[in-house]
C-alpha cells in the first residue's frame, strides 16, 4: 500500500481500489536459489516459469468458515472462489499452507465445510491453528483433523524442496493483557528442531498470529516471538508467514522476511485506523471490485518488498 | 399467554421471598463488549450482585477470571452471567484477545 500514488492522475480511483483490495486467494511462493520468493497467483506466466524452475507453494489464511455477518455473509463462498482460482492456475503448486482461523466458531460442521471446499484443490495442506479453531470445549476438532503427527498444541516441521518448514502454534495459553504466546515447551522444541541444521538451509516459519510486533494495542504480535526469531537468526534465509490481521504487511529485517497473508473471508482495518480490529464492512456493490490477490516480489538487496494488488473486477 | 404470565408471576414472587434484598434485580449490572472493549472496564458492585456480559461485536469473545469464572465462547449477542458472592477484586480478560481486560470490584 505504501508507494501508491493517490494523486489526481486519472488512475487514482483505481489505485485507491487497489489499495483496498482484500480477498486473498493466497500467495504463491517459489524457491529460487534457496530463497523463497512470493508471486501473485494470477500471474500465470510468472507462476508457470516458477513451477518450471523449482518448487512452488501457496499460502491461504483466515477462511473463517461459518462467519455470516454483513462484512461478508458468505465466507464459505469466497473460500470456494479462492479454491477455484487455485484450480485454474496453469501450474500446480507442490502444496499449500493454511495459517489458521479455518473456521469461525470451531463447530464440527464448519470444519466439515472447510474441508469439503479446500480438498477440491487436491493439494496437500499443512495447517496451523488460529484462535478461532480452538473454541470447542475440549479443543479436539482441530487436533483430531489436523493434529496427527504434531507435538503439543499442534506444532511440527517438515522438509520440502530443500527448505525446512516449521509450523508454530501461538494461540494457546494466552495471558491477560498479553499477546500471542508460544510457550517454553514449544520454544525448547524449536531450538532442538533447528539444532545441527546447516545455516544455509532456507527456513520458513509459519504461525497464525504475527511473530513480530505489528500493533500491540490490538494484540497483533507474539509475546515470546522474539525468542523464536533468536533461534533462526544465524540462518541465511528465513521467511516468516502468518495470517490473523487480514491484510498484507511485510518487512525485511536482516535475513528475515516477514509477510502476512490476506483473509479469504473479510477485511480488517489497518492498525489504529478504526476503533477496533473487527471486520471492516464495505458496500455490497463494491465488494467484488475489491476482491483480489497480492503479488509480492522479494527483490534481494532491496529493503522493501514490491506489492501489486490486483482486483478481480473493476 | 395468560397461563404463562401467571406462572412467571408466581416464580418472580417466590424468588423475591427467598432471596435477600441485595440480590434484587435493580442491583444487577451489565457489561457490554463493543469494539473489543469491556464497557465499563471497571465496575464496583455489592456482594450478591449478578453481572451479565453481552458480546455486541461481530467477533466471538470470552470472559475469563483465572480460577473464578470462565464463560463459553460468546458469539454475537450471546450473554454470560456470574453472581459475585464474595468480596474482592476480580480481574478478568478475553482469552481470545488477551489485550481485552476488565475488573469487577465486589464490596
Ligand atoms: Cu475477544
Amino acid at each position: 500500500m505504501s508507494g501508491h500514488d493517490h494523486g489526481d492522475d486519472g488512475v487514482s480511483r483505481r489505485k485507491v481500489l487497489e489499495c483496498m483490495t482484500w480477498a486473498g486467494t493466497g500467495v504463491l511462493w517459489t524457491i529460487t536459489g534457496g530463497v523463497p520468493r512470493s508471486l501473485g497467483i494470477i500471474d500465470s506466466a510468472q507462476a508457470a516459469t516458477a513451477a518450471a524452475s523449482g518448487m512452488t507453494f501457496l499460502q491461504i489464511s483466515d477462511s473463517h468458515v461459518g462467519f455470516d455477518k454483513p462484512a461478508n455473509p458468505n465466507a464459505l463462498g469466497t473460500l470456494e472462489e479462492a479454491v477455484n482460482k487455485i484450480n485454474a492456475m496453469p501450474a500446480k503448486p507442490s502444496f499449500m499452507i493454511h495459517t489458521g482461523d479455518i473456521t469461525h466458531l470451531s463447530k464440527a460442521a464448519e470444519f466439515d465445510n472447510a474441508e469439503r471446499i479446500i480438498s477440491q484443490s487436491k493439494l496437500d495442506v499443512h495447517y496451523v491453528p488460529g484462535e478461532h479453531d480452538f473454541l470447542d470445549e475440549d479443543v479436539k476438532f482441530y487436533r483430531e483433523r489436523y493434529g496427527r503427527g504434531t507435538r503439543g498444541a499442534g506444532w511440527y516441521s517438515f522438509d520440502a524442496g530443500g527448505v525446512h518448514f516449521i509450523g508454530l502454534v501461538n494461540v494457546v495459553d494466552l495471558k491477560a493483557g498479553g499477546l500471542g504466546n508460544l510457550g517454553a515447551e514449544q520454544l525448547a522444541w524449536l531450538e532442538d528442531d533447528l539444532r545441527g541444521k546447516s545455516k544455509s538451509t532456507p527456513i520458513v516459519l509459519f504461525a497464525h498470529i504475527p511473530l513480530w510486533t505489528v500493533y500491540p494495542e490490538w494484540g497483533w504480535g507474539t509475546e515470546d516471538g522474539g525468542r523464536a526469531l533468536e533461534y533462526v537468526k544465524g540462518f541465511g534465509s528465513v521467511t516468516v508467514l502468518n495470517g490473523h490481521i487480514h491484510q498484507v504487511m511485510q518487512k525485511v529485517e536482516g535475513n528475515v522476511t516477514f509477510h502476512t497473508a490476506r483473509s479469504t473471508a473479510f477485511p480488517q482495518p489497518a492498525p489504529g485506523t478504526a476503533p477496533s480490529p473487527g471486520p471492516m464492512k464495505v458496500e455490497d456493490a463494491r465488494l467484488r471490485a475489491m476482491l483480489g490477490v497480492a503479488s509480492v516480489n522479494f527483490k534481494q538487496n532491496e529493503q522493501r518488498l514490491a506489492i501489486i494488488d490486483t482486483p478481480l473486477q473493476g | 399467554m395468560k397461563i404463562l404470565n401467571r406462572r412467571d408471576f408466581g416464580v418472580a414472587v417466590a424468588a423475591a421471598i427467598l432471596l435477600p434484598a441485595t440480590t434484587a434485580r435493580a442491583d444487577d449490572m451489565d457489561v457490554h463488549i463493543d469494539n473489543f472493549v469491556f464497557q465499563p472496564a471497571e465496575l464496583t458492585v455489592k456482594v450478591g450482585t449478578t453481572v451479565t456480559w453481552t458480546n455486541r461485536d461481530d467477533i466471538p469473545h470470552t470472559v475469563v477470571s483465572a480460577g473464578k469464572f470462565r464463560s463459553k465462547t460468546l458469539d454475537t449477542d450471546d450473554k454470560f452471567s456470574f453472581t459475585f458472592t464474595n468480596a474482592g477484586d476480580y480481574k478478568y480478560f478475553c482469552s481470545l484477545h488477551p489485550h481485552m481486560t476488565g475488573m469487577i470490584k465486589v464490596e
